[in-house]
């Protein structure tokens, strides 16, 4: 069973009135759909909704697919703003053209792509799909900025995101290699961080671009 | 090597590099038996420094280059560091590295060996690195990387016997093979390095990796030797990064790095158990904002109140202005004068020597106001403020400081650096203006000089209004608070108004450590030695102004000219002098504030609204002087204006505010 592209938008949006806003139901009106939709008589027929007059809510039998739902339709955002660097209303389009062939597995390995994100770009949650449960439980954090970090905690650097060249300059004059290992010894006001013997302080702006495979605890 | 172009009766010359931090300074003092600024801050030795120095009977020039991580140039300092090796031709290049930081740092001997530099290696600080249990062997490290190489720690005098050995048999003609990258780095570099024909006195092999590195300043001279051939080396250099599609620099910093590993595997051994452990505590409480605040308060406390306020303003002013010049040296020149220059005819300057009377000893004379004020007054307080600056500096205390406020300094539109020069200004503003050059961006240059230029009073004003406004019960408090408030608001609205870079925060955290005390006596004498070349003749400038004024009635006019600006402070007309000669010194001025307040001419409104005025007022002649050196003539003389209206306007409103509330 696939559903078609009109009903997970309608599971979406009932999956954020419902979940995320906490309401019983929307109207039609706010789908800005007729009573007679294809989508909706679609859900209907799968028990996944309920339409009462001019209201429909989301039944529990629905609640699994609008979650998968919406989960890929933040990864979508996620992988259109964060990786391919597409924004604004073009994002938005295409994150909801491309969420739809997020399906047999493509939504679990483009999660771990983008190591199992929680919120999309603006700042709402992923619900966590099963991949992100079984990378937690295997303690495999992945790869994360040093902004995540604790102080105490350390990892080898993965990789440097610096944008411009002179950021990088500097990260590798402080020996900020990929292979290196570091130690982070405070978080706060600045960060500071040991590599060998050497210990360093840089800024918010630059742990950011640092990204580190956390050591296991 | 490059000696071919030096013919061999002319003096040989050594040039030294290294990251900032390595011990370069204290090698160059050894070598040459000068000082210098020897210093724990990056980039505090920005200017090039040349000595000569006679090892084993012959004689040498010795440069010392300000700090540098690679080849490929970052800041000013570096790009100057780099200029020089590439242009100057040298008999040998003496690059020193921490022993505990090899790892990181020996990229660079392998940068240096590739450019074709006859390199010598000093594996330096080696003491340190023993006691944090690491072991280094240094012969095969020698046979590893087919260059001399010592262990040393100069600051302790050890390796330095062995280094002048080296330098005295260095063979300039043995050469060596560079290191071999992966395969594909090596056809790569060969591609470009093939096409050049030009000569650059280092290795094709390092310009095209320069140029793979896309370093502009490398690609124009190299646009500039090749000319009609240039085209063809520029699409080969376009064709690689194209078909390489990723940033070549972090690749070849990778490449360097692999290098590096293999060749000190089984050389560098360590000894996990061994720590500083009381340093790293201490270094801990620095950083900590719960524990690093009140140690600064503590720090300014104790440096700036008790030793620089109380042992330089007071004890030591007290005994060289009280005792030597005004007890001794100023009656004996002005009797001295009166018997010589007598005359007291003002009109015919050619019948009387009346007027050199007063240039030497008369109200603005040179020996009563210049030399008084430069070495009676100022120097004993700027002496115990650089003394009391260079222990700090040398502890390792200032980097702390500056990640402790970098997130506040941010909102200003600083780095976390920039507290070092604002720290400074507390001693000497002029000096401090200076060193806002070691700062990255020129925006953060600009706000910095701004905010040292209104609010951060020098240590001799300072200490002419603690014991001012200390009269007044609660005046200190306002003074303070008004100048914090200017502080903060100036900050705020500059970080927002100002175009240009926002400032990036990164800087290396030297190891604590207990600053040597010929280190420091070599930086407070060499600070002071500056100042006296650089202020000295600015009082006697002063002076000269202020006479010719006095004689000319110039003066007079100018104080005429502000005299209803004082009425807006609601202060009494006479004021309108200190203000103007506090431009000459701003502590001049508090100091004319105080003969004022002990007369008993001002209310405890006034006093605090001139100290506040005065402290915000238009800086002393010779910080603008500099302002206008570091900064140029449109940016000076805009802070200039900005800064009196400021000063002005927020004394006429302080006077309106302590008088509705009735202070």
């Amino acid at each position: 069973m696939r559903l078609s592209e009109k009903a997970e938008e309608i599971l979406e949006a009932l999956w954020i009135a419902t979940e995320e806003k906490g309401e019983l139901s929307i109207s039609l009106d706010q789908l800005n759909i007729g009573s007679g939709d294809e989508g909706l008589l679609e859900l209907g027929h799968h028990a996944f909704v309920e339409v009462k007059g001019e209201r429909v809510s989301l039944r529990p039998k629905g609640r699994a697919d609008a979650r998968m739902s919406i989960r890929r339709h933040r990864l979508a955002e996620r992988l259109m703003m964060d990786v391919l660097d597409v924004q604004g209303e073009t994002a938005e389009e295409r994150a909801c053209e491309f969420e739809h062939l997020l399906h047999e597995g493509v939504d679990t390995k483009l999660c771990t792509l983008l190591n199992h994100p929680t919120t999309c770009p603006h700042g709402k949650p992923i619900p966590p799909g099963v991949c992100c449960v079984d990378a937690q439980k295997s303690g495999d954090l992945g790869v994360v900025s040093l902004t995540e970090l604790k102080a105490g905690e350390s990892g080898e650097i993965a990789y440097l995101a610096a944008d411009d060249s002179k950021k990088m300059q500097k990260l590798m004059s402080m020996g900020v290699l990929p292979g290196n290992q570091l130690v982070l010894r405070q978080a706060y006001p600045s960060y500071v961080f040991r590599i060998g013997h050497s210990e360093f302080a840089v800024d918010s702006g630059l742990a950011r671009d640092i990204f580190v495979r956390k050591a296991s605890a | 090597m490059q000696t071919s172009d030096q013919p061999d009766q002319a003096q040989k010359r050594i040039i030294l590099v290294g990251n900032p931090n390595v011990g370069k300074s204290v090698l160059f003092n050894a070598l040459t038996g000068s000082y210098t600024a020897v210093s724990n801050y990056p980039g505090t030795s920005v200017e090039i420094l040349s000595g000569e120095a006679t090892i084993k009977g012959e004689s040498y020039q010795i440069l010392d280059t300000p700090g540098m991580y690679s080849l490929m140039p970052i800041t000013e300092e570096e790009r100057v560091g780099r200029d020089i090796l590439f242009n100057k031709s040298a008999d040998l290049v003496v690059h020193l590295l921490d022993a505990r930081n090899i790892d990181r740092m020996l990229p660079m001997t392998l940068q240096l060996i590739e450019a074709g530099l006859p390199v010598v290696l000093a594996v330096n600080i080696i003491d340190e690195a023993e006691r944090l249990g690491m072991m280094i062997d240094i012969p095969r490290l020698e046979q590893k990387l087919g260059i001399p190489v010592v262990s040393s720690a100069f600051a302790r005098k050890r390796g330095f016997e062995e280094l002048c050995t080296v330098i005295a048999t260095y063979d300039g003609t043995r050469s060596f093979e560079p290191f071999r990258y992966a395969d594909d780095l090596e056809r790569d570099i060969d591609r470009v390095a093939s096409v050049l024909t030009g000569d650059y006195r280092v290795s094709h092999r390092t310009v095209a990796l320069l140029l793979l590195q896309k370093d502009i300043e490398v690609s124009n001279r190299v646009a500039a030797v090749e000319a009609p051939n240039f085209a063809a080396v520029d699409a080969e250099v376009r064709r690689v990064i194209f078909e390489r599609r990723t940033d070549l620099h972090l690749t070849i910093s990778l490449a360097r790095k692999r290098v590096c590993t293999d060749l000190l595997a089984g050389i560098v051994q360590q000894d996990e158990t061994r720590r500083g452990a009381f340093a790293e505590k201490l270094s801990d409480i620095m950083m900590n904002p719960w524990t690093g605040i009140p140690l600064l308060l503590l720090v300014l406390y104790f440096v700036l109140y008790e030793f620089v306020g109380g042992f330089g303003a007071g004890t030591l002013v007290d005994l060289l202005e009280g005792e030597m010049f005004e007890g001794w040296l100023i009656p004996w020149a002005v009797q001295t004068a009166e018997t010589y220059l007598p005359g007291d005819d003002i009109s015919a300057w050619y019948q009387s020597w009346y007027w050199l009377r007063e240039l030497i000893v008369g109200e603005y004379g040179l020996v009563t106001l210049g030399i008084r004020y430069a070495v009676a007054i100022i120097l004993p307080i700027v002496a115990t403020f650089f003394l009391a600056f260079s222990v700090i500096e040398d502890s390792g205390y200032f980097p702390r400081l500056a990640l402790l406020v970098d997130r506040v300094f941010k909102r200003f539109g600083m780095s976390g650096r920039a507290v070092i020069p604002i720290v400074l200004g507390l001693g000497c503003d002029t000096m401090a203006v200076m060193v806002t050059r070691t700062l990255e961006t020129v925006r953060e240059r600009i706000i910095a000089t701004i905010l040292l230029t209104l609010a951060i009073p020098c240590s001799a004003q300072l200490g002419v209004i603690m014991g001012l406004l200390s009269a007044v019960p609660g005046a200190l408090a306002i003074w303070l608070g008004s100048i914090s408030l200017l502080f903060v608001v100036i900050g705020l609205l500059a970080a927002k108004l100002m175009p240009g870079e926002e400032a990036i925060f990164y800087m290396e955290l030297p190891p604590l450590r207990l600053p040597q005390l010929r280190n420091v006596l070599i930086k407070t004498f060499s600070r002071m030695h500056w100042y006296f070349l650089e202020i000295f003749p600015l009082f006697m400038i002063a002076s000269v102004i202020l006479w010719a004024g006095k004689m000319t009635g110039g003066l007079q006019k100018l104080i005429g000219l502000l005299e209803p600006v004082m009425l807006l402070l609601g202060l009494p007309v006479s004021t309108a002098a200190v203000f103007v000669l506090g431009f000459f010194r701003r502590d001049f001025g508090a100091a004319g504030l105080y003969d004022m307040q002990s007369s008993g001419l001002l209310s405890a409104t006034q006093i605090t609204v001139a100290a506040v005025t005065l402290t915000l007022f238009v800086p002393c002649v010779a910080q603008f002087l500099m302002m206008q050196k570091e900064r140029g003539w449109k940016v000076a003389l805009t802070i200039f204006v900005f800064v009196t209206l400021v000063a002005f306007v927020v004394g006429a409103l302080l006077n309106q505010l302590l008088t509705t509330i009735g202070f």
